[in-house]
């Protein structure tokens, strides 16, 4: 089982990245949901692995990652409600056509 | 040097996730996103059976794979976004963000391989039982996380009736 502890971390700042650029670079509502969601599933796999690596007796960062996914569900539940409920009243869920909202 | 099995489950499945999340955000269609999104999230379960924390990943099956991408793929559906996800975006805001990832990466990544991590061993402990978890998540002690627990509960209700809220019709 000798798998060096920066490998997991480099799979875990590649995906950071691509969903920091998704993040930037899409004008989808849903699809900057989506950069999110690979975001947090970064930041997971880094307690995940911190936890087993660096303090192997204690399980801090297995329940911080269970939680995490836990808000991560509630938190897309309401991003799509909301995201729904646009696409209801404007016909469109471009980030750039939000603005039309206010009022 | 020879390659144990764990190490060439582990080689494969870290390559098919990088390729496929940096797919999630390059490719045009965005039921494809959704499908490489959820290439991703298999790989991040396998990765945490291959650290030894089995609830983990199995939570991240159920919650993600049999939860949330189904909710992505029927609002992707609903609100039927498949074919304006490609609007023009200028080409300076391409490069920048493209700069802006490329040297985030470099930075992140030049810090972890000079910050001399000496640990190529899972170290060797017993595998978190299913009732040690339950017990932890209910105990008010130490290591106990019914605070929490407590919380979490109340914000998916939350969540729950903020969600049928906003979504219903009016």
């Amino acid at each position: 089982m000798d798998i060096h502890v920066v490998y997991y971390l480099v799979i875990s700042t590649i995906m950071l990245f691509a969903g920091i650029y998704g993040f930037f670079t899409r004008k989808n509502l849903l699809a900057v949901l989506i950069s999110v969601e690979l975001i947090l599933n970064a930041t997971n796999i880094n307690f995940a692995v911190f936890n087993r690596y660096l303090f192997p007796d204690v399980f801090e960062g297995h329940f911080f990652a269970l939680f995490g996914i836990g808000i991560a569900a509630a938190e897309t539940a309401v991003a799509i409600a909301i995201i729904i409920n646009i696409y209801r009243n404007i016909r469109n869920i471009q980030t750039d056509n939000i603005d039309e909202l206010k009022g | 040097m020879d390659i144990t099995l764990q190490q060439t489950v582990f080689y494969v499945v870290a390559i098919l996730m990088s390729v496929f999340s940096v797919m999630t955000v390059t490719t045009g269609s965005i039921l494809r996103s959704a499908t490489y999104l959820l290439f991703v999230l298999f790989g991040t379960a396998a990765i945490y059976f291959i650290l030894g924390y089995t609830f983990l990943g199995a939570v991240q099956l159920m919650v993600y794979a049999g939860g949330i991408v189904v909710l992505y793929v029927f609002s992707i559906l609903l609100t039927n976004s498949d074919k304006s996800i490609n609007h023009k975006l200028g080409r300076s805001k391409i490069v920048a963000a493209l700069a802006t990832v490329i040297i985030g990466t470099a930075l992140v990544l030049f810090l972890i391989w000079t910050n001399g991590f000496a640990l190529n061993l899972i170290p060797e402990s017993s595998e978190i039982s299913l009732r040690e978890i339950g017990l932890s998540l209910i105990s008010a002690d130490k290591h106990g996380y019914v605070l929490p627990f407590e919380i979490a509960g109340v914000l998916l209700l939350a969540c729950m009736i903020g969600g049928l809220l906003i979504a219903r019709k009016r």
